[in-house]
């Protein structure tokens, strides 16, 4: 089944659901940040020139640092998110969701050499599009995922809505789904709204009726608005 | 209790949390945040439990997870303890791969010395395994009359060295390592061509009577550097080898253990190699220390790092 959630019983007692991310977002985060890596590089490598050897001693360190390590720190210093990755609202986590350390990040960015193999990340696609958690090779051996963080869209206003009883007794997920329809409606088009809503005609309203104002005020009912 | 009502009541605990998170390493919000820790799993558990609406349950999930990653952050293995790595940790990782180590050690060694016996035996064998311009390069640097004219490099020469050394060597112990997850045949063909090549060089100078300068200039930092080598194929082959046989485990589980014991032979590598660079770069090139004294200290390195290496045993919990 295509369901990108990820639960995980944390300590508290409870369930936390996780969005893991699939191969494209982590492809152009990657590109961010090889655009950064590559830019550092470069404008190192002509700040480096007057200094002669000397000069490019420091730049191999530095090639050395940024090829290895600028994944590593900015994922254990910047809560499991390089440039890129913060860019397309992602992150690294263990598999419990806690953040990732210095060894298993180092682990899981060494092993992207593997991942590269034979050419341009194959076996790094091949294996994250094989498993339902999106993990390339480096990942299934640190044991580390990546998740979207990104701040979900604000529900609807609901101050302006007069709740209405429903005509018939209804379940309670049929109840979530009225809440849920109203908390939406700001993120659909207006006929995707009378779509949905024409699915209950009959049922909560009228085929006469104001079918999508209807389904909002039943919903503002089961949220106990007064 | 309506989904309404229970937002109003605790609204605004949740803008208060909401706010700590802003600014989580201040004394106040981290007592804050570890207060309502369960506070907020309590409401999250409480939300689903009433099948309140999906805004609500994602919203009070994005929160009790930015609590959770913010409270579970630190671990111990994150902080840095170099003695306690340097005394134990380093030396029980080396003792655990010991299996491994003997059979990178044989994949490194057994085609350098043949390839090293072969070259040294026939004056045209070191071209089948080296380009000719390679082999003239080489030459030239060990060359013992180009040493006698005196031209010993400027102290700017040694760091480039040493840069272009932590930048190569490391780099190469680290695909060696990687090259293992691959059912460990990365690792397999880093340390055969890597043994090829060092044997053959060694065969070849040998044959051309450069004793006297190839072997100082290598010994010391041999010490470290081909442990290191042999170090980070040891550690990419158990990788392997736990894709191949998990024994107890699923091969995933498996993959992961040996990840973990990895990660003290990661971080030993590198300080070899970054020790092994520093000597190749300031002590292994300069020409004016005498012969005997870097047989000396490059003794004094190996029994140091082979006494080290045979350490780990008493640290292993039986």
């Amino acid at each position: 089944m295509l369901d990108t959630s990820y639960r995980v019983e944390i300590p508290g007692g409870i369930e936390l659901e996780a969005q893991l991310v699939g191969p494209i977002p982590r492809f152009l985060a990657f590109s961010i940040d090889f655009v950064i890596r590559a830019l550092f590089l470069f404008i190192f490598a002509i700040a480096s020139i007057p200094f002669g050897k000397l000069g490019f001693a420091f730049w191999f360190i530095f090639w050395f640092l940024i090829e290895w390590f600028y994944p590593v720190l900015f994922e254990v210093f910047r809560r499991g998110q390089t440039p890129g990755k913060k860019m397309l609202g992602i992150s690294v986590v263990h598999d419990d969701l806690t953040p990732v350390t210095f060894g298993t990040s180092l682990l899981r960015n060494l092993l992207r050499t593997a991942d590269f193999l034979p050419f341009f990340y194959l076996f790094g696609l091949v294996t994250m599009i094989s498993n339902r958690r999106f993990q390339r090779l480096g990942d299934l051996a640190a044991g580390t995922l990546v998740i979207s963080i990104r701040e979900s869209a604000k529900p609807v206003a609901i101050d302006n809505i007069t709740p209405l009883a429903p005509a018939t007794s209804l379940l309670r997920n049929e109840q979530t789904a009225m809440v849920d329809f109203l908390h939406r409606s700001q993120q659909l088009s207006l006929p995707r709204q009378q779509e949905l809503a024409g699915i209950l005609d009959g049922i909560t309203h009228d085929k006469n009726d104001e079918r999508v104002d209807q389904l909002q005020r039943i919903g503002a009912w089961f949220l106990g608005v007064q | 209790m309506k989904q309404h009502l229970f937002e109003m009541q605790h609204q605004k605990t949740w803008v208060l949390v909401e706010q700590s998170l802003e600014n989580p390493n201040s004394a106040q919000n981290s007592m804050l945040l570890a207060e309502h820790y369960l506070l907020l799993c309590q409401h999250l558990a409480l939300s689903k439990q009433r099948l309140y609406d999906n805004a609500l349950i994602e919203r009070l999930n994005k929160l009790v997870m930015r609590l959770y990653r913010e409270l579970y952050r630190y671990r111990t293995d994150s902080r840095l303890n170099f003695y306690g790595f340097f005394v134990r940790e380093f030396r029980l990782a080396i003792y655990r791969h010991r299996h491994f180590i003997g059979l990178a050690l044989l994949v490194f060694l057994l085609p350098a010395l043949v390839a090293g016996s072969w070259v040294y035996l026939d004056e045209n064998a070191v071209y089948s395994i080296l380009d000719g311009p390679d082999v003239r390069g080489i030459e030239q640097m060990y060359d013992p009359a180009a040493r006698k004219l005196g031209r010993e490099r400027e102290a700017d020469t040694d760091v480039f060295m040493f840069g272009f050394y932590i930048q190569n060597n490391i780099s190469v112990a680290f695909r060696c390592f990687a090259g293992g997850l691959l059912a460990g045949i990365g690792t397999l063909l880093v340390l055969f061509f890597n043994g090829l090549y060092i044997g053959s060089i060694a065969g070849h100078l040998t044959r051309l009577d450069f004793v006297d300068t190839f072997y100082p200039f290598v010994v010391g930092h041999g010490a470290f550097e081909l442990t290191a080598i042999v170090f980070s194929g040891a550690a990419g082959l158990k990788l392997g080898y736990s894709i191949l046989n998990p024994g107890q485990f699923s091969r995933l589980n498996a993959l992961r253990l040996a990840g973990r014991d990895a990660i003290p032979m990661l971080y030993g590598i590198v300080l070899m190699l970054i020790i092994a660079a520093f000597m190749e770069a300031f002590w292994s090139s300069n020409a004016s220390l005498a012969i005997n004294v870097k047989y000396t200290v490059g003794a004094i390195c190996w029994l140091l790092v082979l006494l080290y290496s045979f350490s780990g045993k008493q640290f292993e919990s039986r």
